[in-house]
């Protein structure tokens, strides 16, 4: 049936749900938004050392909108607020945003007026590392968190519409 | 000659110096607010002195030292100190002060130059004719402190976004801010 695409129970959907996912779980290109020191541990995470091209990070990408996942990496002050912004709004979507360190997760040790308490007063993060910085292992967690979870997302059939196909 | 006496020399005639001290060398002269900037070209024009380059500028919020203490120490100083009561109950000193940091690369001597200013009026000659190197530093002052710099070409805020209501860096400023909020507005 021509529904039974839509419904997510379809062999078809199914199938190019996990091909498309597994094209996109080894190749997350990580747009790199170093601000701080936690940027210095990203270079680290990116360089031949640990080596994030193991995991299909492999070319980091300038512009954010060839990137997948945006490794904020650092302090936002409230004056780069707006910058921030606008360049995970240029993202195309499905994307994903790592919070590297604490002064991304809340602010850290700057508990101050110039400082923006966590990136996600501003956007929807979906991975924290917490540490200060935090070793490149932790990022190279994060970046398998995210291809497990890219492995579970539904990129072509989306649970609310199949929930509306079903109720009709 | 030493760099006090040559300062001295050089402002003394024209009663450009309010005060000046030494510290481990480093030579501090006060001079007044109206006439920064003839002394600011004396020290550079002279050829005695010949401080041709600014370093730096920046401004100082004396607030809590110009608070009358509440507990003046009469154990420990005895007599000294009833002296110097009477000094205190003056008229306070200006709560801001605006530093110049002067190098002459021809001698290598280092020279700080100051001026006091009160909350009241808070303008001061801005020294950008005389040295395009005070652009900067003076937007900054201006952004702390609020200091207003007049002739300065663009004074508007360095560091805080343009909106930012308050001068952060005066001492009755709380660290984590008042609730200012930035607001996001693109244009299309």
């Amino acid at each position: 049936m021509a529904t039974e695409a839509y419904n997510g129970g379809g062999w078809i959907a199914t199938k190019l749900e996990w091909l498309i996912n597994w094209g996109r779980k080894r190749s997350p290109w990580p747009l790199p938004y170093g601000t701080a020191c936690c940027g210095i541990e990203m270079m680290c995470a990116l360089a031949a050392g640990y080596d994030m091209a193991r995991f299909g990070a492999e070319r980091p990408s300038f512009s954010p909108r060839q990137a997948d996942v945006l490794i904020q990496a650092g302090t936002i002050t409230m004056k780069m607020a707006p910058v921030f912004k606008k360049i995970y709004d240029q993202m195309a979507e499905p994307k994903c945003v790592i919070s590297m360190g604490a002064c991304a997760c809340s602010g850290g040790v700057f508990r101050t007026y110039s400082t923006l308490q966590g990136i996600d007063k501003l956007v929807p993060v979906d991975i924290y590392i917490p540490g200060c910085p935090p070793r490149p292992e932790a990022l190279l967690q994060a970046l398998l968190m995210f291809i497990k979870k890219t492995e579970k997302s539904h990129p072509i059939i989306h649970k609310k519409y199949s929930d509306l196909l079903v109720g009709t | 000659m030493d760099l006090k006496k040559r300062v001295e020399q050089c402002l003394g005639p024209e009663s450009l110096v309010v005060a000046m001290t030494e510290c481990q060398g480093d030579v501090s002269v006060e001079v007044p607010k109206r006439r920064l900037l003839e002394a600011m070209r004396l020290l550079r024009d002279t050829p005695d002195l010949g401080f041709d380059f600014l370093s730096d500028v920046f401004g100082v919020d004396n607030l809590d030292l110009n608070k009358p203490k509440k507990k003046p120490k009469k154990a420990e100083e005895g007599e000294g100190a009833e002296a110097e009561e009477p000094k205190e109950k003056g008229p306070l000193p200006p709560r801001f002060e605006v530093v110049y940091l002067l190098l002459c690369l021809e001698r290598n001597e280092r020279l700080q130059v100051k001026v006091r200013v009160s909350e009241d009026d808070m303008e001061v000659d801005s020294l950008t004719s005389m040295w395009k190197a005070a652009t900067w530093p003076e937007r900054e002052a201006f952004d702390m402190y609020g200091v207003r710099f007049k002739g300065h070409p663009n004074l508007k805020r360095l560091l805080m976004w343009d909106d930012f209501p308050a001068h952060p860096l005066r001492k009755d400023y709380p660290l984590e801010g008042q609730g200012e909020e930035r607001h996001l507005i693109y244009e299309d």
